[in-house]
């Protein structure tokens, strides 16, 4: 009986998502700390609302709360797909408030933005296990991928049979390998691109629309 | 059953929990054994690991317990899931999941991944 009604739940899942198509998705853009994902929402904002989302920053946890930005409308092949963007805050195990006083950061502004950064390390799981229709898994194409956040949270991901693309982010930097990113991930599609420079944005769009729309 | 003492600051305490041990408790009670242990300082080693929910769950947790100069969160590694790529399509419209992979826990200030790839971990554990 129970592999039935794991069956009928899976196949109400999937004809839910082929027929809610009146609301725009929300895809959250997941990822480690420093990956460029606050830096991809605004290039993504930036060229189709004229909005940002959020302050982008060198030292990790910058973003420490979810930020949705409302109805972006992508225009490919003309078609539009409306998306609701979702940066959340870097995904990590540990958060150690020493670390933020090496960015010059009184240990009283460190302590508080450790605690904050565990704030939203706990929102984003949340938003992922009740609140996004797809996800964006961005990635420093200059760090090694085999962590074991990366890996826990493609499982938590394909695990809740969201839709998912990997981007290969910082194209733009010398050691950036997004092979290896490929390599790690062989059963997703990766998309290199640099948010910080605008580097391949048009395959970035197309592949939203094909994914996402 | 008997319960394993806490060790003096001389060791490394490892806590090997087996499947069968983890098959009979609830999500919560699996992360509530799985923190108390490296709250305490010791590594923990799961025979079958979590499910991808769990281990969602897992780091939530960890996170509201996180608190500065005292517990810093975890470390975790596990082999990347390979078997992902090979299940068939049944078991992904199905939602089956293997979670049947080795899992290493301990806290964050006294474990360090030295390497890992998709078949080999290397860890140093240091004391307290």
């Amino acid at each position: 009986m129970g592999l039935f009604t794991n069956l009928r739940d899976s196949i109400s899942r999937v004809t839910e998502r082929l027929f809610s198509e009146s609301e725009p998705k929300r895809i959250g853009i997941y990822g480690p700390p420093n990956a460029g994902k606050t830096t991809l929402a605004n290039r993504i904002a930036r060229d189709w609302t004229g909005d940002a989302v959020g302050p982008e920053s060198h030292i990790p946890h910058e973003t420490r709360r979810a930020r949705r930005k409302e109805n972006v409308e992508i225009e490919r092949d003309g078609k539009t797909v409306s998306i609701d963007i979702v940066d959340t805050p870097g995904v990590t195990t540990k958060v150690d408030y020493k670390e933020f006083l090496e960015h010059d950061m009184e240990k009283e502004d460190a302590v508080r933005r450790s605690r904050e950064a565990t704030e939203g390390v706990a929102e984003a799981m949340h938003w992922l296990r009740e609140d996004v229709d797809g996800v964006i898994y961005v990635l420093d194409s200059s760090e090694d991928p085999f962590t074991q956040v990366n890996t826990m949270l493609i499982g938590i991901i394909e695990s809740q049979d969201l839709p998912v693309l990997i981007f290969a982010n910082k194209t733009d930097l010398d050691e950036s390998n997004v092979q290896r990113i490929s390599n790690a991930f062989p059963q997703h599609e990766t998309v290199p691109l640099s948010a910080l420079e605008g580097d391949n944005m048009d395959e970035v769009y197309g592949k939203i629309a094909e994914y996402f729309g | 059953m008997p319960e394993a003492t806490s060790t003096d600051d001389s060791g490394v305490q490892i806590d090997l929990i087996s499947g069968t041990r983890m098959d009979g408790l609830a999500s919560m009670e699996k992360i509530r054994l799985i923190l108390d242990g490296v709250r305490d300082g010791n590594i923990v080693i799961l025979e079958e690991g979590l499910s991808p929910e769990e281990e969602s769950k897992l780091i939530e947790v960890t996170m509201t317990e996180i608190s500065p100069d005292e517990f810093n969160g975890i470390e975790i590694e596990t082999y990347p899931s390979a078997q992902t790529a090979d299940q068939s399509f049944l078991d992904r419209l199905m939602g089956r999941h293997s979670t049947n992979k080795l899992t290493v826990i301990g806290p964050a200030n006294q474990i360090e991944t030295l390497h890992k790839d998709e078949d080999f971990i290397s860890a140093l554990v240091s004391r307290k």
